[in-house]
């Protein structure tokens, strides 16, 4: 038995010389650099998204997915890289994206009619190459629909884009690129932040009319006039307002472990020698108190504000303008 | 100081064969007139050995059997004359164009680059050969010798001075260009040669054949002396060809433009330049069942168009000709031309190479030649109003937006690249509605268009509503909120509202192929006013 399994190792090897170095040889992976996401819990929760490699971002609609790839593409702007967004259905905001950071000049968008046409624009985008982030959002395509893209086109994404410095990120509303994604995260809502209380009651007579005025413009107004008071919010619809949503991401599989891995609350760090990559899957458990000091948790909640809210908090020249 | 000469032989030959390269080894005649009355204008070396003679009528020629038949192109003579302008200018700043198939250049002050005279003229020989051209060089200190020596001497030429006379000497007598009256004359008493002509008495000579007597004995001597005229560099680099069949079909099309883009190319990088545009201009046949077709169907006589333009902008200086066919390619499939086509015309605007020193601790972006082409290919496939970068509009019009062509920040900013904000992800300097929060922005998903919705309303406030097949309870909304606008031309006047909505547990089993609703959500609704219903503008997401 030991001598068939030697000469069949010797066979292997023969065969593969020249083209694969030590082929029974362990191989460490090497570390992976992440880019941080603008949102600390999630870069807490993950690291970062990796270069070179494939990030899914499941959940339904109102889950807070857009929520991420806004701000993840403001951050990527704002260190001057080129971003892509392939937008299988056409529900990119652009004015929402610039009030979030995004600068929309370092932007290239992508206006596809379906999944078939988006999928092609993302091949050609990542074919091109030299983008340092490109996003495929594929959200608002219904999910059985996307689970007919073959393995084999998630797999030859993550090929492209290995051994570049692309991030390479897929909003879906189900994970479907199983182990070609190096970092799946899944999003939910956990509940809408109203500002005012009291009983929606109508009343028709102080209905605010603001001809030409923006939507965001008149509801920092009525958020500035909430704050201070003046309006009697009990009771009319138009003294609440939608101040954002606090939203739970959930890490559903990472396959690195980020060589940009923060400091957690208890100030651990991460030691920079050895094999760094760890493929790890959770499912749904917290993972406290390891036995390596690590604390670890597979899911992390966060807040998102509102436009006009945030507006409030800027200083008074600002709002001026 | 030296002059060196550059002739093509066989000029109207060499212009259609550098069209066609497969000829460059073949035996090729030219014919030129009106039908059926064509003859020889033109053969070169091979096809003279045939049998071919000057005059013969196309019906005898064809019967040579090895010997490729072309009609005379005037549009690429004159392309192969720029070419040979261009193959001047690209080593010397002086440059006299003397005759479509010569030109003169002063070779002072090139030895310092190129070395000796004979080193000069090898490197004429060598950048010719690149243009597509066989030329024949002379170098000599006088004007008109250089030219003689050119026209009559195959191969590199050079001519020592004291020289001129003995080395024209067996020039034939019809290098001289004299006129047709003068040539028989001087066949007639014997003289075949320069040398026998410049052996003449010149006062008898000038006797019986006037002042042009004097100047064709003088110019045999290699003594006509004169100074060089120079030619004004042009900016005009263009090139075309006249099909001898109408073509329809892309790729047959491909194949001559691949061909005169790479002429093209070559010109301007023998003038290192590079093109910033490329003009496409193709003459169409006119078809006249296609001309009817059109007529019946739009009840309007009216003709196909004679012309189809299209007009190529780069937005970096290229001369990579495989790329610049790939990117005419993409540019022709979204757009073809409406008929056959039958002669092609490509003319490019020509700029300075783009020089760019990147930053060593910018981030990477895209080559702009490969962003150039990978935009291309993408506005092929989804049309080319939908790639590009957003740039809001200054109105408060919802979804007001256009889209820009993208261009990497370094080209919009002329080279230099803005330095990316300090480490640690602190955003740059934006305008006043970019703004940093500590919390992230909600994200807003548009719907295009926006769908209509069903909204009941309780005492004026929506309190349930229906979209995408599914029914959902208002727990919260906040509005109306008034918005309206632009009534001179495009007016909208709408009452939004924030609504939170929770799904019913059969809403959420009835998964519509477009948007299947999850168990609860904030939405954007609207009434519009103008309009008497109410529809869903995005979701909060």
């Amino acid at each position: 038995m030991r001598s068939n399994l030697a000469t069949l190792r010797s066979d292997v090897e023969l065969s593969l010389a020249g083209r694969v170095v030590s082929p029974f040889g362990y191989r460490d992976r090497k570390s992976v650099e992440t880019v941080l996401t603008g949102i600390p819990e999630i870069d807490a929760l993950a690291g970062g998204f990796p270069r070179g490699a494939l990030t899914e971002i499941c959940g339904p609609p109102c889950s807070g997915r857009t929520t991420v790839l806004l701000s993840a593409l403001a951050s990527r702007t704002a260190e001057a890289e080129v971003c892509a967004l392939i937008d299988a259905r056409d529900s990119f905001d652009p004015r929402s994206a610039e009030a979030a950071g995004v600068e929309l000049r370092q932007l290239l968008w992508v206006r596809c009619r379906g999944l078939e046409q988006s999928l092609r624009a993302a091949d050609l985008v990542i074919q091109g190459g030299g983008f340092g982030f490109i996003a495929l959002d594929l959200s608002d395509v219904a999910p059985e629909t996307v689970r007919h893209v073959p393995l084999n086109a998630w797999f030859r994404f993550r090929r492209a884009v290995e051994d570049t410095s692309t991030v390479l990120l897929v909003l879906e509303q189900e994970s479907n690129a199983k182990t070609c994604a190096s970092l799946v995260l899944r999003m939910s809502m956990k509940g809408a932040k109203w500002s005012g209380a009291g009983e929606n009651v109508n009343d028709p007579t102080s209905v605010i009319n603001t001809v030409g005025i923006s939507r965001h413009s008149h509801k920092f107004v009525a958020h500035e006039l909430l704050a201070h008071g003046c309006l009697q919010h009990a009771g009319l619809p138009h003294a609440r307002l939608l101040d954002g949503s606090d939203v739970q991401a959930e890490m559903l599989h990472t396959r690195m472990q980020s060589i940009n891995f923060q400091q957690t609350q208890r100030g651990f760090q991460q030691a920079q020698n050895g094999p760094v990559s760890i493929e790890r899957h959770f499912a749904g458990r917290d993972f406290a108190n390891s036995s390596d000091g690590f604390e670890r948790s597979d899911t992390q909640s966060f807040s998102a504000q509102s436009v006009w809210s945030y507006l409030h908090a800027l200083p008074v020249e600002a709002k001026l303008k | 100081m030296s002059f060196a000469a550059i002739h093509i032989p066989d000029f109207i030959v060499q212009a259609v064969v550098r069209g066609e390269g497969a000829l460059r080894e073949r035996a090729v005649a030219i014919v030129e007139g009106t039908a059926p009355l064509w003859s020889v204008v033109a053969a070169n070396r091979r096809a003279a050995q045939a049998g071919i003679e000057l005059g013969m009528a196309k019906s005898q020629a064809a019967q040579f059997t090895g010997v490729e038949i072309r009609h005379r192109a005037p549009a690429q003579e004159k392309t192969t004359h720029e070419a040979l302008l261009d193959l001047g200018w690209s080593v010397s700043p002086r440059v006299e164009d003397s005759t479509p198939d010569t030109i003169v250049l002063d070779l002072a002050g090139l030895s310092g680059l190129f070395g000796t005279e004979e080193k000069i003229a090898h490197e004429f020989a060598k950048r010719g050969s690149s243009l597509g051209l066989s030329a024949r060089i002379a170098v000599a200190e006088n004007i008109e010798v250089a030219i003689l020596a050119a026209r009559g001497l195959p191969g590199v030429t050079l001519i020592p001075p004291g020289e001129e006379a003995q080395r024209l000497r067996a020039l034939p007598v019809h290098t001289l260009l004299p006129a047709p009256e003068i040539l028989e004359t001087l066949t007639r008493w014997g003289v075949e040669t320069c040398g026998r002509l410049a052996a003449l008495p010149v006062i008898q000579l000038s006797e019986r054949l006037g002042q042009e007597g004097v100047r064709l004995h003088t110019l045999a001597r290699g003594a006509l002396v004169r100074s060089l005229v120079l030619a004004k560099p042009s900016d005009n680099f263009q090139e075309e060809m006249e099909l001898d069949d109408s073509v329809e079909e892309l790729e047959s099309l491909s194949f001559v433009l691949g061909r005169l883009l790479d002429q093209l190319c070559k010109r301007l990088a023998a003038r290192s330049l590079s093109a910033r545009s490329i003009r496409m201009e193709f003459e169409l046949e006119r078809s006249f069942e296609k001309g009817l077709q059109l007529s019946a169907h739009t009840d309007q006589h009216k003709l196909l168009p004679r012309k189809f333009e299209k007009i190529l902008a780069l937005p970096v200086p290229i001369r990579d000709s495989k790329l610049l066919l790939k990117l005419v390619r993409l540019r022709l499939q979204s757009d073809p031309p409406p008929a056959a086509v039958i002669k092609i015309m490509l003319s490019a605007e020509a700029d300075r190479v783009r020089t760019t020193q990147r930053g060593l601790f910018l981030p990477a972006s895209p080559e702009p030649e490969k962003l150039e082409l990978t935009m291309a290919r993408l506005a092929n496939l989804v049309g080319d109003a939908n790639v590009g970068s957003p740039q809001l509009i200054d109105t408060h019009c919802p979804d007001a937006i256009r889209m820009e062509r993208f261009r990497l920040a370094q080209e919009a900013a002329g080279g230099r690249r803005k330095k990316p904000s300090a480490p640690g992800g602190a955003p740059a300097e934006k305008n006043s509605s970019a703004l940093r929060i500590a919390k992230p922005a909600n994200g807003f998903r548009l719907l295009r268009p926006s769908v209509p919705a069903r909204v009941e309303l309780h005492d004026g406030l929506p309190v349930r509503v229906f979209f995408y097949g599914a029914r959902g309870e208002i727990v919260a909304a906040s509005g109306p909120w008034r918005t309206s606008g632009e009534w001179w031309q495009d007016p909208w006047d709408q009452a939004e509202w924030d609504v939170e909505v929770r799904f019913s547990a059969s809403a959420q089993k009835n998964k519509r192929a477009s948007n299947p609703a999850g168990e609860r959500g904030l939405y954007l609704i609207y009434y519009d006013l103008r309009q008497h219903g109410w529809f869903l503008r995005g979701m909060y997401d």
